[in-house]
């Protein structure tokens, strides 16, 4: 297959694609393509303009503050892999950054591209949630900051509006002992997940995050925000796992349920290996 | 010895341009003013075709059935009795009986522009019940495929080999139900084809992605209706075939058809959804079979039930029932047992056409036997390997003809059997059984044996009456004035390596040097007919053919050379590439140079039809050389998540004498990862509407690198009676075993869980429901 016939542009700065966005009711915004390029080619999706936002320079920056890293939209995997960031959970992003897909789907793949698209088997959805990473979403109407839960309303849904960039991804530093880990379970190397457990343990700020990725809509997320007493509820108890997965309608499914507890269990022991 | 002939692991003369990315492949020509072609193609399994409205603007660039006046549909018939004979359209007339089947033609400047057409058609569907499951299909009150037909079958087969007189001497039988997956073959370069007319010529002229251009050519001329010396084929670089690329396509005839009316040259390149959804189907087998032993275990006799998903077409020129006809024929596999009963089925389904994949039958054989045979083994507590070497046909009784009539040729299987069980080491696997892994995860073992029947010819196929019976190949062979060889063979290449191994035998007889000789293959007009490349034959008949052409040069080099030394022909010797008398020697290469540049040195008696010679060949015998080997296979198994790692894979292969080692290991490797795909991951599943359910490589999974292992091969070398060199057919046999012997490692890693799989793929949420069945009372822990 091969794709319908497209305008292109590609604007130098995001005023410039926000602008191109509002006007063109078909417009798509294209970054590293590499889910969008099959989808043109099946013509899943047929656009009459794409917008290339990979030239603005903004869309790469990587800032970094006291306490968190934003990224620009149209960082590379690869860029996070090879550690050419400012790091903001030691070494955590490079470890999941190396297991997306392949290494020439991550040299242009992009970490703004994988959530803007949300797919529920993508590795950063789930990875970004349990770090407790917020998205920035610029549009006609100015910027804005949602946490990613708020973010993403199920598979392949976001709040982004038609005129909207998602330009960039707050996350915050982890703490010096903090620990994260993260599992995924698939048929084949780089293949799309059957389950994702992430596990992000700040102790110092009393903070435990488990999420598991890789179900029909959002990931779940499992526990967030603090426990009552540092460190007593770590490692987690599975038996409490297992019921907040059924709870959350794995129940039905014996096999998805043990994947999915497999894939967190993993995760836990990662985090405690980390 | 140079080191070049037979024997020598030479590097790939081809894998200079495909390393380097300079191969020449069909998406790479472009003539003058082509067009491209996209298809618009069935969305339905089983319609009748109401209406196609094609908008008026559009429609000297569209075509239907009814522009195709005068070309046949595509028949691929059998002698075998009660055989149902399919018509295949070349487009669809009246019916679609599988999605993906061809309803329009649009042509345009580019792809993109042909299919934004195909989006322009509007085609009306009444849909039918669709056949979708081959069982289901076998039934009285199935609906009908080819309405005209009685029942869905294409064929049903029987062999009957004193099977009544085993049940009062046996002790024990098992009994198990097998699948495999509908597959779908997937090389790298997926079908295309270039059609254009020579009008100088007053030739069309056809380029294609084919493993078998004779027989694509004679095919087109046929559905054309044209002389085939009208029609000339060629087959440029393929990038794999695995059996796909030996079926002629109605793309390759629309094509054909369509170029002389529109004047341009056409082309039409697959996308990997036409070859997933459409195109490359194969594999689907259902086995009912009982294996029956005597006390000590040893095996008296085979049962069998066997289905064929044979799809909507008899596909050209292999048939529908080219499977099935090979499951009764090679179920018995290596053993020696005397009682046998086996019934086929070649079922018309509302799928795409079935076609011959890498072992074709064999690999569903030898998993439905090898696999039972463990049940049996687990049965009577026997050690697996133990219970084969029982019954395997041993060395001293060789040749040896088998229940089926097969004849195996050489060889000494229980020897592969224990040398695979030493270098895998069944004693330290059992050990670790019982110490268990840290991990929780379940270690088995698991072992399969075959045989890989190759280059039978005549006497095999005469009786199949399918659209060709192979019979003598051919080569042509002829020196350069400098010296230099070329070697013209009808066969094809495209991945084998023949530019080298071809080269090797040649070189063996010659003394050529390997860089000085050249193939040519792959263009009806520079290369004599041949029924192409399948069935592992060319190492056998085209190496033959060479072999036979370079004896020929060979007597004439030494005549010339006899006489330009001064020396009697009988007095004179072939060595290094010299002709070699006591008087002293003289290079191949100088003797070229006189025949064709001074033929006043000649002597006046010379044989008159020079350097440059066409000799035939056909085996000593052509029932087939006979391949074979064991696998081991070591995995561990989650019990809880179903995955499966391959921790260790052992083959001990018998290839007879190897023409190159390192292409045969390189076979052996591909053909491997092809076997682990089939058990581990590769299935195109069907819906109730008889839907494909996969599109994309993401829905149908291949393995990749990190999906294989470090597969281990060890050679023996038992050389074939009936061949020239005692080389044998190799091709196919990596692809054979693996998912027997996985299944067997599987089983083995689950027999204390009570667990046992049987259908093909095991996927981890096969395996996981298979343990959740046998211990209902621990599920979900």
């Amino acid at each position: 297959m091969k794709p319908v016939a497209f305008d292109y542009e590609r604007p130098r700065t995001i005023g410039e694609a926000v602008r191109l966005l509002s006007e063109s009711p078909d417009a798509k915004i294209i970054s590293g393509g590499q889910t969008l390029g099959p989808m043109l080619n099946l013509r899943l999706v047929q656009p009459a303009l794409l917008v290339d936002i990979t030239r603005i320079p903004e869309l790469t920056r990587i800032e970094e503050t006291d306490d968190a890293v934003i990224l620009g939209a149209c960082v590379t995997h690869a860029a996070i892999e090879d550690k050419r960031i400012a790091d903001p959970s030691h070494g955590f992003l490079a470890e999941v950054a190396r297991g997306i897909a392949y290494r020439a789907v991550r040299t242009r793949g992009t970490v703004g591209g994988s959530l803007a698209h949300a797919d529920p088997a993508a590795d950063w959805l789930s990875c970004l949630i349990a770090l407790g990473a917020e998205v920035l979403l610029t549009g006609l109407s100015g910027q804005r900051r949602l946490t990613l839960t708020e973010f993403v309303r199920g598979a392949l849904d976001t709040q982004l509006e038609p005129d909207e960039i998602l330009d960039g991804i707050h996350i915050p530093k982890l703490s010096k002992r903090a620990r994260a880990g993260f599992a995924k379970i698939c048929r084949k190397s780089g293949e799309f997940a059957d389950a994702i457990g992430v596990v992000v343990h700040d102790a110092d700020r009393r903070a435990l995050h488990l999420v598991a990725g890789a179900v029909q809509g959002q990931p779940i997320v499992i526990a967030a925000g603090n426990e009552r007493t540092p460190g007593a509820s770590w490692p987690p108890p599975l038996e409490s796992l297992r019921e907040k997965l059924e709870q959350a309608g794995l129940g039905g499914d014996a096999y998805e349920l043990n994947i999915h507890m497999a894939a967190l269990e993993r995760a836990i022991r990662n985090a405690q290996a980390s | 010895m140079t080191g070049q002939g037979i024997g020598a692991s030479l590097i790939r003369k081809e894998d200079e341009r495909f390393m380097r990315g300079r191969g020449g492949f069909v998406g790479d020509i472009r003539p003058a003013g082509m067009l491209e072609v996209a298809f618009l193609r069935s969305s339905f399994a089983h319609a009748r075709l109401k209406r196609v409205a094609i908008p008026h603007s559009l429609r000297s660039r569209v075509f239907v059935a009814e522009d195709l006046a005068g070309v046949a549909p595509i028949r691929a018939d059998t002698a075998l009795a009660g055989f149902k004979s399919s018509v295949q359209p070349i487009l669809a007339t009246g019916k679609v009986r599988h999605v993906g089947e061809l309803v329009a033609m649009c042509i345009a400047p580019s792809r993109a522009e042909a299919e934004d057409l195909v989006a322009e058609i509007e085609v009306e569907y009444e849909e039918l019940p669709a056949v979708h499951d081959m069982l289901a299909g076998r039934e009285a009150g199935a609906p009908l495929v080819h309405e005209h037909w009685s029942d869905n079958l294409y064929l049903t087969t029987e062999i009957d080999a004193n099977f009544d007189a085993a049940k009062s001497k046996a002790k024990v039988s098992v009994t198990r139900e097998l699948r495999t997956a509908r597959q779908v073959m997937s090389p790298i370069e997926g079908r295309g084809v270039i059609a254009e007319w020579n009008s100088r010529l007053g030739q069309l002229i056809v380029t294609s992605s084919t493993q078998q251009s004779h027989i694509v050519r004679t095919g087109i001329a046929e559905c054309l209706g044209i002389d085939e010396g009208q029609v000339r084929v060629i087959a440029p670089d393929v990038g794999g075939g695995f059996g796909y690329k030996g079926i002629l396509l109605p793309e390759e005839v629309a094509l054909a058809f369509a170029t002389r009316r529109v004047g341009r040259p056409l082309r039409w390149l697959e996308d990997r959804r036409e070859n997933l959804t459409a195109g490359a189907d194969c594999r689907e087998h259902h086995y009912a079979l009982t294996a029956y032993a005597d006390d000590e275990g040893r095996l008296l006799a085979l049962d069998c039930v066997a289905t064929v998903d044979a799809g909507a077409y008899s596909a050209y020129p292999f048939s529908a029932c080219l499977e099935a006809g090979q499951i009764g024929s090679i179920l018995p596999g290596l053993y020696d047992f005397s009682h046998y009963r086996c019934r086929t089925y070649s079922v018309a389904t509302n799928k795409p056409p079935i076609l011959p994949y890498r072992g074709v039958a064999r690999t569903g054989v030898c998993f439905a036997l090898e696999v039972t045979l463990d049940a049996l083994a687990r049965e009577l507590r026997d050690e697996a390997s133990a219970l084969r070497f029982k019954s395997l046909v041993r060395p001293e009784q060789m040749p040896f003809d088998n229940v089926a009539k097969r004849h195996f040729d050489s060889g000494d299987y229980p020897e592969a059997l224990r040398r695979c069980l030493d270098a895998v080491d069944l004693k330290a696997i059992r050990e670790r059984q019982r110490r268990g892994e840290p991990d929780g995860r379940l270690v088995g073992l698991g072992v399969a044996m075959y045989s890989e029947q190759a280059g039978h010819g005549t006497s095999v196929y005469a009786g199949w009456g399918i659209p060709f019976v192979p019979g003598y190949e051919q080569c042509h062979a002829r020196f350069t004035p400098d010296g230099g060889l070329e070697l013209r063979v009808g066969s094809h290449s495209h991945g084998q390596g023949h530019e080298t191994t071809l080269s090797q035998v040649a070189h063996e007889i010659l003394g050529v040097p390997h860089e000085l000789i050249r193939l040519v293959h792959g263009d009806t007009a520079e290369t004599p007919y041949s029924t192409g490349t399948w069935g592992s034959r060319c190492m056998i008949v085209a190496g033959g053919a060479v072999a036979s052409a370079c004896d020929q040069l060979a007597i004439r080099l030494k005549r010339i050379g006899a006489s330009l030394l001064q020396a009697k022909p009988e007095d004179v010797r072939l060595e290094a590439g010299d002709v070699v008398a006591n008087s002293g020697r003289i290079s191949v290469a100088e003797i070229a140079r006189t025949w064709y540049r001074r033929p006043q040195e000649l002597p006046s008696d010379v044989d008159p039809s020079g350097l440059e010679v066409t000799a035939g060949y056909k085996a000593k015998r052509d029932t087939g050389t006979f391949s074979y080997a064991s696998h081991a296979a070591v995995v561990a198994v989650d019990p809880r998540t179903g995955e499966v790692e391959i921790i260790d894979y052992v083959i001990v292969e018998d290839g007879g004498v190897l023409v190159n080692p390192m292409i045969v290991d390189g076979q052996i490797f591909g053909g491997a990862a092809q076997g682990i795909g089939t058990a581990l991951y590769e299935e195109m599943p069907f819906d109730g509407r008889g839907q494909p359910l996969g599109s994309t490589l993401a829905d149908y999974l291949l393995p990749g690198p990190t999906e294989v292992p470090e597969i281990r091969v060890f050679h023996m070398e038992t050389p074939s009676p009936y061949t020239r060199f005692g080389q044998k057919g190799i091709g196919e046999g990596g692809a054979i075993a693996p998912p027997a012997a996985i299944t067997n490692a599987v089983n083995d890693a689950l027999k204390d869980l009570g667990a046992e799989l049987l259908d093909l793929p095991l996927t981890p949420r096969r395996i996981v429901e298979a343990i959740l069945r046998a211990r209902p009372a621990q599920s979900g822990r």
